[in-house]
Parts: C-alpha cells; sequence; structure tokens
C-alpha cells in the first residue's frame, strides 16, 4: 500500500509582531526576540543581530514567557499592617505609597541624610542609582557588589586597568589554550558558551581549575579538583616554574607593565616600597641603551628590568628583580606546594609546561601595523594564544584579592593580555586605575554628597573616614579593617545597622535583594535584627522601603513595598556609564522597553525614583525653580547628561548620526527600537588589541567619550596603592590604622601577589570539608523557583559528597546528613558524586525556599527538600580569642568570604524536611493555578 | 500510514556533542517555549507552582558520570530527544496511524487528532522520546521543528530546530544525515559519531560525538620537560638566572 | 512498568473470557439453550468488560475506532480488530446454540480460533517490544495462550483439560519467571550502551534530567522490592495454579469450582500484576533505574 500522510502546514504563522528588547533573567543582558500574538507573549528567542548572545538564548532566557505571567508577582504598592516578617499588607496606591516614602526620607535629608542606607541587588542601573543616592546626600549607597565578586574586579583594575567579570574576554578567535580557574556559569553567561564551543570546534584545549567537575569543567579536556582556597599557591607555583624556566615574556614586561620600575629601597624615605618618580611624578625606569634613568614613556626608551639604581647610596632595584627574588623561591615548587593544593606537582609542571609550549611555541603574529604610546611603530602585533578567565572560585574566599592578582600576574607575564589569543578588555576597560573616582563621604544636610559614594583608593588620604578616624559609612566600606572596598560592603549593612555600629541609621532602602534570605551570610540571624525591638518597643531598624517585582522572602520584611514590573514592561538602559555589554572589538549598549504593557498597578523603580526625588526636589533631578527635569526614566535616559555630550546612551546622538559624544536626541529611543534594542559602534582595526598602549585606540576612546585625554599605562605588578597601606601600617604618614590591624594589613596588603590560608580563621582543623554552592545555568538566584518550567530542572538540590565521605560516613542517595559549621548546623538530603574534590561537599545555589514565599504551596520541594548553605556562613569569623570578632571577608576588599566555608558531615535521621524549617511567611500574592497549558495562539 | 516508508528522500536529524555540551538546558527549554506555543497542543505543566511539578518537554538533558579505569571521574551532559530512527518500532506499534515517518524527510510524528492516547508508541521506544500530555492526553514528541525547517515565515537562517538555534555552546547540528556531503554527515565521520542503542536496531537517524579523551596533559609530561628547562641551575642562583633570563631580550 | 490496574484487568480477564469462548467455540460443553446462555454471558462479561477497561488507559476513547486501521504492522491494532471479530463471530455462534439449540460447528471453530488469535495479539503487543527484555520472550505468547485456554477449562467445568492445562500453563508460568529474571541482562542493553560511553569507563547516572518526576518514570520506572516480588509470586503460583488443581482433585461441587475459578482470576490478576510491575524499561536505564 502506498504511504499516506497528512498534509501538514509547513509555514505557520510564528507571530503577529517581533518586537527587540533587552533580556534581564540574568545580567548578561542577551538581545532578544519577543513574538508577541494578540499583545501578548508568545516565544522568546535570541537576537541574531546582537553583540553579545548573538542569536543563542539560555535556558533561563527562554523561560523569560514564564517569569512574565508568574503568578508571584507583586500587584500594586503594599503597606505593612502586620508585625514584620509575617507578610500582612495591605494595598494602596501609589501617591499614598510616594507620599509615604517621602515623609520619611524628606526628614532624613534635611536633617541627617546619612541616616538613610540605600543598597541595591545586581539591577543594573548603578549610574542611576548611585546619582539618586548622591543627590540625596548619603554616603551610604552600594550595589551587591561587596558580596559577589569585587575581589575580581578590584585586583584586575589595581592591576591591569580592567578585569574579567563581564569587563573582558579571552579571545575566543584565536586563544589555543583556554584554562577556566572558579567558574560556574558568571555573568557574561552566553558568551562563555559560545566561546567554549568555538574553542572546541577547533579542537582547542581547555583546562578546568575547580573542585567540582560540572558544568564547563566537566567539558574541560583537563580537570584540576583543586583544594578551595588554594588557587593563589597553584598560581604562584606556575609563575615560579615558568620564570625559573625563562618562559617568560620579557619585552612585554620592559614595554608594557612596571617591572622595570624601581622599588624605592630606602627604610628611612617615606616612600619606601613606592616607585621611582622624576620631578613631574613620571614613573622612571633605566633605559638601557643609555643606563639613565628616564621617564617611561619617553620614545625609544628600552626599560632596563634588571637594573639597579643608586641614589644616595641606596640600591634600587627593579619590581621585576622583587618579583624573581620572591616567585623563585623553592616554597613555590610544585613539589612543594601539591599536596596543599591537591594537585600532584607532575600535573602542576605539565600544566606549566603547555601553557609556556602554547604561549611562545605556538604564538601568533597579525600583520596589523600599530603605534604605541611611545610612538613606536610596530608592524605586527605578537599573540600569545593562552587565555584565562575567571570568577568567583578564586575571588570569594578572604584571600581571594591577593589570588585574583596572582592569575594577573601570570597573565602578565606571559605577555597575554591585549594581545591576539590573549585576554582582551571590553570598553570603556582598559583604564588606568587612577583614572577611576574616589570614593566619597562628605554629607551636608540638605545637600548632594561631595562626590561618588564608590571608587578605587589609593591610599590612606582616599579612605572614607570620619574626623575621629572612625568608618564615615554604614558598611565600614573604605576604611581600615577593608580599605579597597570598591563595590562596598552590602553584606554588612543590615549587621551594622542592626548594631548601631558605627552609626544608627533611621531607613533601610533596598532594590531587588533578597536580603532576609539568599543573600544574606546568616539567615535566620538577619530575619531576627530585622523584626528586632528596643527597649521601647520601637523595630532596631526603624524603618525598611523595598522594590521587589515578585514575592520573595524578604517582602515580608518591609514596612512599605514599591512594586516593580517585569522586564518586558519598563523602560531601562544598559549603559557604558554601567556595566555595559561591550564586546572586545566594539563598544555597545542597549535598552529595554515596554514590549508589552503591565496588567497591574506596578511601576518600573527607576521611574518611581525619579517621581521621588521630585517630589523631595532633589538637586539633580529639579532645575533652579525646582521644576522636574524628568517626568520618568525614559525621559531620563534621553535626556540626563554626565557631563556635556554624554549621556546614558551612547547610540544616535545629536540628530541621530553622532556617537559616543554629541548632543541629547529626542528620538534616541526610537532609533535604538529601530535598530533591536541595542547599538554596537567597532573599534577601528589597528586599534583592536594593545589596547592600554595602543595610540589608535587612544584616540578612538576619547572621541568615543569614554575618557577625556589618552591614557596610556602600565600593568601594576608591583601595587604601589597595597604599598601605601602598608607603609601606614608601619607608621608612616599622618593616617594611621589602629593598632590591631596593623599586622594584618603589613601582612595582607602586600604589593606583590601573595598567598596565605583561609583555613584555620575557620577552624579548619576541626571542620575539615570545604562546603561550596554553585550556580545552577538554568536558575538565576532565588528568581527561577516562580518560573513554572525552571522549576521542574531544579526543584530541589541535594548536597553532593565525594565518593570517600559517602563511604566514611556510611551514606547512600537520599539518605540525610546533619551537615555543621562553626557557626550553626543543617540537615540535608545528599547524593554521591565521584567528580569532586574528596574534602569538598557543595549544592546548587538559592533553589531552597521560605515556605509562603514566590506564590509556591507551602508543600513545594523548594520548601521542603531545598535548603541554603547560607545558615551555615556568618559575617564574622569564629572567635579567635583575642576580644574582637572579624569579619568573614577579604581583608582588601571586604569581598565576602562564601567559600571559605568550612564543615563537619554526619549521617543523620531523615527528618520530615530539611532543617532549620521555618514558619510560612503569608503570601501577598496567593498562590499559582495547577495546571498550565500555555499558549496565546489560536 | 503506520507502515515505514521504503526509504526517505533525506534523512534529517541533530548531531549532538558531547565534548561540547555544558548542561545549560537551553535546548531543553527553548524546545519547551516553542511547542507549547506551535505545533499540536500546548505542552502543559501539572502542580505547576506545587508539591511535585512535572510537564511534558520533548527534550531532555541529562547527566552522566564515567568512571574511567585509572584517572578522575567525568561528567557528561547528555541531551536526548526523539532521534527518528529508520526503523521506528514506535510508528508501526500505532494502531491508528497517528504516528508516521514522513517519507520526505524522514521526520517522525504525531498526527495529534488521529491519537487516542494508548502509550504505546512511547512503551516502543527506547530512548524515552514520547511523553503522554497529562492534560491534552495526546502523545507528544519532538517534531525536528518541522514547523520551523521550511516555515516561510521564518528568515531562512532560522529555518533550523527550536534547540539548534539557542544552544549557546553550539553543540548542536542539524542537517540530512543521508547525504554523506552534508556537513552532519562529515562531522559524524571526523569525530565518530556514535547511535544510541546499536542493538535495539531501531537505527536512529540523531548521531551523538562522543567526548575526546581527557585528562592527558600528564602524558605529554616528557614532550614537555626541555621547555621547562631552568634558565640557570641552582648552585649559581638568583643572579645567574636574571642575568641569562635578560639575555634573551 | 508502572502496573496500571485497568490494563492488567483488561489482560485478565479478557484472557479468561476469551479462553471460555475457545471452549464454548470447540464445543466443550456441549451446552444449548439457557445454560449456553449463561455461559456466553460469563464469557462475553469477560471478555467485553476486559476490553471497556483497556478503553480506561486510552487518552482518548471516543476515538478508539481508529485503533482497527493499522492491522498491517500494529499488534494493538490487529488485538482490536481480531477481537471484534472474534465476538462477532462467537456472537452468531452462540445465537444459534442459545435460541436456536443449533450448533453450526465451523463457525464455531473459526469463533475458537480468533479468540484464541486475540489472545495471542494480545500477548504480541508485549512480546513484540524489544524496549521490555522481560516481555520481549517467545514465552510471553506461551504464557498468555495457556493461561488463557487452561483458564477457560476452567471456567468452562472441563475439568480433565483444566486438570492437564493448569500444570502446563504454571510450567509456563515459571520458565517465564525465571528467564525473565535475566532477560535485560542477556538483552545486551545497559547503560553503557544506552549512552554509547562505555569506552570511557564505568557510566553511572549522575543528575536526572529533572528533579521533578515525568510521564516516563511514572510509567517505564517501577521498582517492585525483591522480597515482595518473591513472595508475591509464591502467592501468585499458590492462587492461580496450586489452588484450583487442589480443589479440582478433591471430591469436587459447584462451591469448589466456584472457588477454583475465584482462585485462579485472583492468582493470574497478581501474576499479571507482577508481569507488569517487574518489567524493567530500558528507558530505565537512562534514569539509573529500571
Ligand atoms: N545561571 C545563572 N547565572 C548567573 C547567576 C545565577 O544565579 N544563575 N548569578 C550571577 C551572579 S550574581 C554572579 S556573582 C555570577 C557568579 O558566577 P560564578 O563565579 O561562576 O559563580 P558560582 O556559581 O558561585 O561559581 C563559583 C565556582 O567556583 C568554584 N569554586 C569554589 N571555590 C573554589 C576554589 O577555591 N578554587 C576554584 N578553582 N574554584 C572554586 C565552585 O565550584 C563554582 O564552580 O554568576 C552570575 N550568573
Ligand atoms: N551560599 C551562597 N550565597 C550567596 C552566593 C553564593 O555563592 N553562595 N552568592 C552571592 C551573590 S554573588 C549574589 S549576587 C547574591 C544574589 O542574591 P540576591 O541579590 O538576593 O539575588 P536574587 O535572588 O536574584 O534576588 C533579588 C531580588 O530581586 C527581585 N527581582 C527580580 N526581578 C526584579 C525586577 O525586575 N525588579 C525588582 N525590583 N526586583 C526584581 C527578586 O524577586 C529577588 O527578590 O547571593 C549571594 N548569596
Ligand atoms: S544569559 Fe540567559 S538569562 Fe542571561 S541575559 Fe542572556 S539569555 Fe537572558
Ligand atoms: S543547549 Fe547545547 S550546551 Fe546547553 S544543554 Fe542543550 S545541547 Fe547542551
Ligand atoms: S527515538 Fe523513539 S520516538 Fe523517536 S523515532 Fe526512535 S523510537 Fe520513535
Ligand atoms: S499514543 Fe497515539 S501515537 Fe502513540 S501509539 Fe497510541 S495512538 Fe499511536
Ligand atoms: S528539534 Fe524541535 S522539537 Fe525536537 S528537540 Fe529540538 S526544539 Fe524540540
Ligand atoms: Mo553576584
Amino acid at each position: 500500500m502506498a504511504h499516506r500522510q497528512p498534509q501538514l502546514d509547513l509555514s505557520p504563522k510564528v507571530s503577529d509582531e517581533v518586537r527587540k528588547t533587552t533580556c534581564y533573567m540574568c545580567a548578561c543582558r542577551c538581545g532578544i526576540n519577543v513574538h508577541l500574538k494578540d499583545g501578548k507573549v508568545a516565544y522568546i528567542e535570541g537576537n541574531r543581530d546582537h553583540p553579545v548572545n548573538k542569536g543563542v538564548l539560555c535556558a533561563k532566557g527562554s523561560a523569560g514567557i514564564m517569569q512574565v505571567n508568574a503568578p508571584s508577582r507583586l500587584k500594586a504598592p503594599l503597606k505593612r499592617v502586620g508585625p514584620r516578617g509575617s507578610g500582612q499588607f495591605e494595598e494602596i496606591s501609589w501617591e499614598e505609597a510616594l507620599d509615604l516614602a517621602v515623609s520619611w526620607l524628606e526628614p532624613l535629608r534635611q536633617s541627617a541624610p546619612e541616616k538613610l542606607a540605600f543598597f541595591t541587588g545586581r539591577d543594573q542601573s548603578q549610574s542611576f542609582t548611585s546619582f539618586w543616592a548622591q543627590n540625596f546626600g548619603t554616603p551610604n549607597y552600594a550595589a551587591h557588589g561587596g558580596f559577589c565578586s569585587v575581589n575580581m574586579a578590584a585586583a584586575g583594575i589595581y592591576t591591569m586597568g580592567g578585569a574579567f567579570w563581564e569587563f573582558g574576554q579571552p579571545d575566543w578567535d584565536h586563544t589555543k589554550l583556554f584554562m577556566l580557574f572558579g567558574v560556574a556559569e558568571d555573568h557574561d553567561s552566553n558568551p562563555i558558551k559560545m566561546g567554549i564551543g568555538k574553542i572546541k570546534a577547533r579542537g582547542a584545549r581547555v583546562i578546568g581549575v575547580n573542585p567540582i567537575r560540572t558544568g564547563y569543567n566537566a567539558v574541560a579536556d583537563d580537570w584540576v579538583g583543586i583544594t578551595p582556597g588554594t588557587d593563589g599557591l597553584f598560581i604562584l607555583s606556575l609563575i615560579h616554574t615558568l620564570m625559573k624556566a625563562g618562559k617568560i615574556d620579557l619585552t612585554y614586561l620592559s614595554q608594557f607593565t612596571n617591572a622595570p620600575c624601581l622599588v624605592n629601597a630606602d627604610p628611612e624615605s617615606d616612600e619606601h616600597g613606592l616607585l621611582l618618580r622624576d620631578d613631574a611624578g613620571k614613573l622612571l625606569v633605566i633605559d638601557r641603551t643609555t643606563g639613565k634613568p628616564t621617564p617611561f614613556d619617553q620614545k625609544g626608551v628600552r626599560p632596563d628590568l634588571g637594573a639597579t639604581h643608586e641614589v644616595d647610596g641606596v640600591a634600587h632595584r627593579t619590581v621585576f628583580q622583587h618579583m624573581a627574588e620572591r616567585y623563585l623561591s623553592p616554597e613555590y615548587a610544585p613539589e612543594a606546594v601539591a599536596e596543599r593544593c591537591g594537585i600532584p606537582a607532575t600535573r602542576i609542571r605539565a600544566i606549566a609546561g603547555e601553557i609556556a609550549r602554547v604561549a611562545f611555541d605556538e604564538a601568533i603574529s597579525l600583520d596589523t601595523e600599530w603605534t604605541d604610546f611611545r610612538g613606536e611603530t610596530h608592524k605586527t602585533m605578537t599573540g600569545r594564544p593562552v587565555s584565562f578567565h575567571s570568577m568567583r572560585g578564586i575571588s570569594a574566599h578572604a584571600n581571594g584579592f591577593q589570588t585574583c592578582r596572582a592569575l594577573h600576574v601570570l597573565q602578565i607575564i606571559l605577555g597575554t593580555v591585549e594581545v591576539p589569543g590573549g585576554f582582551r578588555f571590553k570598553p570603556p576597560y582598559p583604564k588606568p586605575p587612577e583614572a577611576h573616582p574616589k570614593p566619597h563621604c562628605g554629607v551636608t544636610p540638605g545637600k548632594p554628597l561631595n562626590g561618588p559614594h564608590l571608587g578605587f583608593v589609593h591610599g590612606p588620604q582616599d579612605l572614607a573616614l570620619k574626623d575621629d578616624g572612625s568608618p564615615a559609612r554604614i558598611d565600614k566600606a573604605f576604611s581600615w579593617e577593608n580599605p579597597m572596598s570598591a563595590h562596598g560592603m552590602m553584606h554588612m549593612v543590615i549587621s551594622n545597622a542592626h548594631a548601631g555600629d558605627p552609626y544608627k541609621i533611621d531607613t533601610l532602602f533596598m532594590y531587588m535583594a533578597n536580603m532576609s534570605w539568599n543573600s544574606s551570610m546568616n539567615t535566620r540571624s538577619v530575619m531576627d535584627m530585622l523584626t528586632d525591638k528596643d527597649e521601647n518597643g520601637d523595630y532596631v531598624i526603624p524603618r525598611i522601603i523595598y522594590s521587589d517585582a515578585y514575592s520573595s522572602e524578604m517582602v515580608a520584611y518591609a514596612d512599605l513595598i514599591l512594586p516593580d514590573t517585569t522586564y518586558l514592561e519598563r523602560h531601562d538602559c544598559i549603559s557604558l556609564l554601567d556595566r555595559p555589554i561591550c564586546e572586545a572589538d566594539a563598544a555597545a549598549d542597549a535598552i529595554r522597553w515596554p514590549v508589552i504593557e503591565p496588567d497591574r498597578d506596578v511601576r518600573g523603580f527607576q521611574t518611581v525614583l525619579i517621581q521621588l526625588a521630585n517630589k523631595m526636589g532633589l538637586p539633580g533631578f529639579t532645575d533652579d525653580t525646582g521644576a522636574a527635569k524628568y517626568t520618568d526614566y525614559a525621559d531620563y535616559i534621553v535626556n540626563h547628561e554626565r557631563k556635556p555630550g554624554i549621556g546614558p546612551l551612547s547610540g544616535w546622538r545629536g540628530d541621530g548620526d553622532e556617537f559616543g559624544r554629541g548632543a541629547k536626541n529626542s528620538e534616541q529611543l526610537d532609533r535604538y527600537i529601530e535598530n533591536g534594542g541595542f547599538w554596537v559602534g567597532h573599534i577601528p582595526d589597528g586599534a583592536q588589541y594593545y589596547k592600554p598602549w595602543n595610540a589608535d585606540y587612544q584616540d578612538w576612546a576619547v572621541q568615543m567619550g569614554l575618557y577625556d585625554s589618552p591614557q596610556p599605562y602600565l600593568f601594576n605588578l608591583w601595587s604601589e596603592p597595597l604599598r601605601r597601606f602598608q607603609l601606614a601600617a608601619e607608621g608612616k604618614g599622618d593616617r594611621q590604622p589602629p593598632d590591631h590591624l596593623r599586622a594584618r594589613i603589613r601582612e595582607k596588603l602586600d604589593p606583590l601577589p601573595i598567598w596565605y590560608d583561609p583555613a584555620p580563621d575557620n577552624h579548619g582543623e576541626e571542620f575539615p570539608i570545604t562546603a561550596l554552592t554553585q550556580r545552577p545555568m538554568a536558575m538565576y538566584h532565588s528568581w527561577g523557583s516562580q518560573n513554572a518550567w525552571l522549576r521542574q530542572l531544579h526543584g530541589h538540590n541535594p548536597l553532593y559528597l565525594p565518593t570517600k565521605l559517602m563511604r566514611d560516613n556510611g551514606l547512600s542517595d537520599g539518605d540525610w546528613a546533619r551537615v555543621t559549621s562553626p557557626h550553626g548546623e543543617i540537615t540535608v538530603p545528599v547524593m554521591e558524586m565521584a567528580a569532586l574534590n574528596e574534602n569538598t561537599v557543595w549544592t546548587w545555589n538559592a533553589i531552597g525556599k521560605r515556605k509562603g514565599a514566590w506564590a509556591l504551596s507551602e508543600d513545594a520541594p523548594e520548601a521542603t527538600k531545598g535548603f541554603l548553605l547560607n545558615h551555615l556562613i556568618h559575617e564574622l569569623l569564629p572567635p579567635k580569642g583575642d576580644g574582637l570578632r572579624w569579619a568573614n571577608s577579604d581583608p582588601v576588599t571586604g569581598q565576602a568570604a562564601w567559600f571559605d566555608l568550612k564543615v563537619r558531615i554526619e549521617k543523620a535521621q531523615a527528618p520530615d524536611e530539611s532543617k532549620p524549617a521555618f514558619a510560612p511567611i503569608k503570601s501577598p500574592v496567593g498562590t499559582g493555578p495547577k495546571e498550565l497549558k500555555w499558549k496565546v495562539g489560536k | 500510514m503506520t507502515q515505514l516508508p521504503e526509504t526517505t528522500t533525506r534523512k534529517l536529524g541533530l548531531v549532538i556533542d558531547l565534548d561540547t555540551c555544558v548542561g545549560c538546558h537551553a535546548c531543553v527549554v527553548s524546545c519547551k517555549g516553542w511547542n507549547t506555543e506551535n505545533y499540536g497542543a500546548p505542552l502543559s505543566d501539572q502542580e505547576a507552582y506545587g508539591a511535585d511539578p512535572s510537564g511534558t518537554f520533548l527534550n531532555r538533558v541529562h547527566s552522566y558520570e564515567v568512571q574511567p579505569d585509572d584517572g578522575a571521574a567525568q561528567l557528561i551532559h547528555f541531551p536526548k530527544s526523539c532521534l527518528h530512527c529508520e526503523d521506528a518500532p514506535c510508528v508501526t506499534v500505532c494502531p491508528t496511524g497517528a504516528s508516521y515517518k514522513r517519507t520526505e524527510d524522514g521526520i517522525v510524528l504525531v498526527n495529534e487528532r488521529d491519537c487516542i492516547g494508548c502509550g504505546l508508541c512511547a512503551w516502543a521506544c527506547p530512548y524515552g522520546a514520547r511523553e503522554m500530555d497529562a492534560a491534552e492526553k495526546v502523545m507528544k514528541k519532538c517534531t525536528l521543528c518541522v514547523d520551523r525547517i521550511y516555515n516561510e515565515n521564518l528568515p531562512e537562517v532560522d529555518r533550523v530546530p527550536a534547540c539548534v538555534r539557542t544552544c549557546p555552546a553550539g553543540a548542536r547540528h542539524f542537517g540530512d544525515l543521508g547525504d554523506p556531503d552534508s556537513d552532519v554527515s562529515k562531522l559524524v565521520e571526523e569525530r565518530g559519531g556514535m547511535d544510541l542503542m546499536p542493538e535495539m536496531g531501531t537505527k536512529p537517524v540523531n548521531k551523538y560525538l562522543p567526548p575526546r579523551p581527557k585528562d592527558r596533559i600528564e602524558d605529554q609530561i616528557d614532550i614537555l620537560a626541555p621547555l621547562l628547562a631552568p634558565v640557570a641551575e641552582e648552585p649559581k642562583g638568583f643572579m645567574a638566572w636574571l642575568d641569562k633570563a635578560l639575555e634573551k631580550i | 512498568m508502572h502496573p496500571a490496574r485497568s490494563v492488567i484487568l483488561f489482560t485478565t480477564l479478557s484472557g479468561l473470557g476469551f479462553g471460555l469462548l475457545f471452549w464454548l467455540g470447540i464445543g466443550l460443553p456441549k451446552a444449548t439453550g439457557w445454560i449456553a446462555f449463561v455461559f456466553f454471558v460469563i464469557a462475553y462479561a469477560l471478555a467485553v468488560g476486559g476490553l471497556l477497561a483497556s478503553t480506561f488507559h486510552l487518552g482518548h476513547p471516543e476515538r478508539a475506532i481508529k485503533a482497527f486501521s493499522q492491522w498491517r504492522s500494529s499488534w494493538l491494532s490487529r488485538e482490536g480488530v481480531c477481537a471484534v471479530a472474534a465476538l462477532v463471530v462467537m456472537a452468531i455462534y452462540g445465537a444459534g446454540l442459545v435460541f436456536l439449540g443449533e450448533r453450526w460447528a465451523i463457525l464455531g471453530w473459526i469463533g475458537a480460533a480468533l479468540s484464541v488469535g486475540t489472545v495471542f495479539t494480545t500477548s504480541m503487543i508485549y512480546a513484540q517490544l524489544k524496549t521490555v527484555p522481560r516481555w520481549n520472550l517467545t514465552l510471553t505468547p506461551f504464557l498468555f495462550l495457556t493461561l488463557s485456554i487452561a483458564g477457560g477449562a476452567l471456567m468452562a467445568g472441563e475439568v480433565s483439560w483444566a486438570l492437564t492445562l493448569l500444570p502446563v500453563a504454571a510450567a509456563f508460568q515459571v520458565a517465564y519467571w525465571i528467564t525473565g529474571d535475566t532477560a535485560l541482562r542477556r538483552s545486551g542493553t545497559t547503560l553503557a550502551s544506552a549512552t554509547g560511553l562505555g569506552d570511557v569507563g564505568q557510566v553511572r547516572a549522575f543528575e536526572p534530567p529533572h528533579t521533578g518526576p515525568n510521564y516516563l518514570m511514572k510509567e517505564f520506572m517501577f521498582v517492585v522490592g525483591r522480597k515482595h516480588a518473591v513472595k508475591l509470586r509464591i502467592f501468585a503460583f499458590a492462587l492461580g495454579y496450586a489452588a484450583p488443581i487442589l480443589l479440582l482433585t478433591v471430591p469436587f461441587g459447584h462451591w469448589e469450582a466456584a472457588l477454583a475459578v475465584v482462585c485462579h482470576l485472583g492468582g493470574v490478576y497478581v501474576s499479571r500484576w507482577l508481569f507488569f510491575a517487574q518489567a524493567e524499561h530500558v528507558v530505565g536505564l537512562y534514569y539509573g533505574k529500571r
């Protein structure tokens, strides 16, 4: 019988309309095509033209449709009616909500602006929210970077004027060896996957350094299952091995780094350990041709790495000699570090050998002419096709800053930064550390703060201290405890505010940070602090305002809720002033715009901030007559100027034909929408590499408005800001650290990377196992669980134990274990994993949920089996017996040391649900429907 | 209908690279999204916000731990959807003719209007590629995005399956495996593409590229040793190193 | 496999019903009139009841008619066709017996053949599935057929036939259990062949694709504890075979006969439950389950 088959419509209509905007399901900010049918979202796919994702989309991005229709969306402003933490609210109008907020905020502004602490989560409008806070006048503003990965950002910027994070990327098209340290997912989610895909397609090698072999590390050709917290030691050992074999790029070091600069060796000098400069303040090197000290940037100078320079009988040696002396020491030999790192010495050597082979034997050369900042023209661009990337696995430790520095030093001695095949910056980076603002804390009631809150300090003079030497900021950022806390320290705000240390505040204003749950350390105590009352029966933290789009755990702890829209319902801008979406070969920025209208009484939070500013008449938002400059955020995006000609968006300025710098253009947003929601400006061909020293790049950057004049600089192998703090700790200078911190500053703020073991401070002897979290690629922190599709992927999270620990404790899959840290205990289900460092356990991050949150039913697996490690992590280290409580943070930057968590494990009777269990909170939105059959077309 | 066509003009299918798949589930969700809105009934979800959420998915990503005889255990992410078998047992068992294999491209489909929801085709499929939708009570399976790959309402570049278009790592490839000169056939040839459960005799069209050998870096230590020969031998110490090292500039 | 009650009921009842029809078709017992009527009612109740029960597990029973179309390739379709043919032929044959007292022997033989054929096609639905090695055995149709015919004999009151056939069925049952227990292993399908990763090393299922359950897990991954399985087998054997044989050999009356039938039915039900519950679908390998 002939084969019969039905006639199919092979060309069904896909949608009525496609609207192009930017994804918000994580901070990667991919371009999306939103297909609409009957005005409803029918399907979301990646935008092929978009610089970030070039058409691909991750699981979260594709599931955006379930986020936009999630039953957990807040519906209207809420005012607390029950006790804090109960979740009892009444809906109020926006007028009431704004008036209430102003009635709390305006008196503070007029009397003591610092009594407002305004902290935001991982939103992408930090240049705007900080502008608001600055104009309000409070010094207490930061975003989440301090507990996230400030070590990575700060180490990168102080060392090489740019960082990994999403501020740079490997040269995916040329690299031949890619080494990844401590990354599960990262902010550059899709680009990293695309990059690894490219490398794999070429058959090039990927090495994954991670105690856990999942995701990127699972596809890595070689897995280095390192002992957590020891990457610094491993990297210094690689440096040792490479230096010893002379497999370092001496030309690069002498030309582009401060390796040939001379270190002041005079112990009497106030500049002891700083670099010698000429009278104009220029760094000096010894020219190999003349043998004379010469400013580093002179044409034709040949800096001598091995020079010694005698002044007044004191011989000053180069940074390079200091490095060689330190790192050639046998204490960094592979054999000496192997056991502590959990990596055989032969393996360390093999990796060093492979790095050396690829960097030097497989070097590539692009026939691209370029001229350096000294005015010398080079015929080619030499590429050392070894690249590195890294994130929180090395930075979220108390030794993270120095470990990240060590990694950058490794890249630099290999000459693999800003060269073909190596690591490349994305605009607005590179930028010398000195070009960043410094922190400001000058408060005047009724007036704006004296400058931006956050920035980069270069020595004690830049700290945010009051006259009495006490911290000026509620989070104690930029104080002696963590001088270089470039992103603030959000994880300390609630506990400091509760303790009234360094002072009391009145209103805590937070935005998209689930601080009573997955983003805080010591979660249970944080809930207690938020609900604690003083002897008068008043809340110790008097007022809390919070903006969220969803019914998160944090909502219950606020007095006033300002409900945000979802990402498809508002204007937003992804600005070069912020965390941009550029590529290594292009500047880029983007917008979001309301591709659908909200069906609830919600408002975009940025617009709400503008409305609050207008009601209070905040300078910056109102003109001399008190009239509002901006009606809403869209208006601000188009019409705000940071400096003349520089606004939030770089594309289509002026008459629509200017980019970077140019007058405002009232049609700017329309141009963006026509172009698919983004703008890209390509870096000219000859300016693609060697950017910090490439004259063409510098000129392009000036023209773009990234800086006002060319800013070539040297990489800081030797970090002078660190040394300046050491000098203070040694008693030099007039700003002095408190005595109890001197030794620590001397030891930890070393101008050359060091390694120290964070385990003893965390009672590693008694608690020998490290407990880690990883981000699941398909979930974004806490939000994924409200998404009907994503929560099926990760509805609960076992604790993964290595085979040996399973055996030792008589555990098998599905059993439960009690996990104890110096701070607390949890009881959770376990599963075996063989591809895991044998002293490490881990779980997926932020899957555990509080009952009653996220419109889930109270018996949802997230709430009954899911759990957080956060209960085991304290914001302070366990007591050392010195009468002080030290922060569980990096001593340099204040980065929260999430991954220093040490635990013990024992088998437990299976409880009814994971412990600790918490009482349900009342949901302000109810729960979702039982069944979903989501189809908007007919 | 239920009988298999003797031959098909083309053999469209997927090639999945197990060396590259990072297990991100992007393909899982984009498939869910496309197929919820398109071909046939939406892919429903039960207990969507409740205790035991479950739903219909046409593509799921497993993960396996593999312990080699020596060396560290490996983890392999393993996406799986319908393999569009040449000898598809799911088709021949179907009593209604709802399941069929297209003659022009070999795609195996369910005509939902004819499906009685008996489930037998799912029983016959060794790969777990068919799922009965709990709301609509018809059998759902990967359609190879038959409503995309020929769709004239889509730009030509987008006429590929949703999962392929979205895969960030580029681990999924789509093409005609019946044509030895196609990119996918060449990839299969080069990388030793394999069948799942060949002993079942289903002759899957989809192929899997095996992971490349891992953890071999130490095997190269001998080759690399000269690379790491010290610049200067120990006794002469640091200054000797410095001199030697600097000679190289 | 998930032991769905409707399917177990269907195969148990219809097997017995068609078994009885087989005997009626070949003229044993040689009943006519009212007695024949009672026999036919019982046979039809079982066979049709079973068929109806099987439609409960269909997602769209209203489209069941479509299921007759694919007899060229589908055993399920063939079963439908065969069952209807058997029921129609036997209805005509039965009408002759009941109302006219006529026995159209040829029709009876055709009906009998179709009845056995129905049981055979039912068994082939399972036996054809390579995906369930425990079913994919030559023994499967033999087990179904001997059980059906022996049960039919019991129902038909053909004591001596029943006493001959029940031990035969019992032997097939035991052989089936023994062979079945190693079928998955012998099939050569393993997690290594399922994933193609066997060359790399020992394969173990790590994370499931979703933490939530899905259709496949509910349908195919049912695990009976080993201890339970052994107990249930003993129970099924005792009730389904040993008890009826014993009851038939002791001095015989109507009550004992009825009890023998009930025991047999119960035993077959348990054995059928095990048939499903113990059957491992190879897809379970992908989930690290069986
Ligand atoms: N899908 C998804 N993407 C996200 C997020 C999300 O929630 N979901 N969150 C975003 C945010 S806010 C951030 S900060 C980034 C973070 O992105 P990642 O830095 O990738 O963050 P983590 O998931 O914490 O991964 C840390 C990794 O470091 C490893 N690790 C821990 N300790 C050590 C160590 O001592 N040495 C080494 N070598 N490795 C170690 C862990 O095993 C883990 O793989 O991701 C962003 N992207
Ligand atoms: N154990 C452990 N804990 C960790 C980490 C870890 O690795 N391990 N990582 C830490 C890190 S790096 C980070 S960044 C934090 C992240 O932790 P959080 O900053 O708390 O991140 P989210 O869970 O994403 O929560 C942010 C809140 O934003 C809300 N939200 C989502 N979309 C919108 C919107 O459009 N508008 C508004 N107004 N609100 C919205 C969500 O509903 C949620 O309540 O977690 C930290 N906590
Ligand atoms: S990585 Fe995924 S969630 Fe993040 S922006 Fe891109 S598509 Fe959206
Ligand atoms: S999208 Fe690609 S990388 Fe991600 S799970 Fe699917 S096949 Fe693997
Ligand atoms: S994979 Fe399964 S459903 Fe797909 S054709 Fe093969 S047997 Fe049929
Ligand atoms: S479930 Fe539908 S497609 Fe599958 S065999 Fe039955 S009728 Fe055919
Ligand atoms: S081809 Fe289409 S239907 Fe099949 S798995 Fe991919 S997206 Fe799903
Ligand atoms: Mo973060």
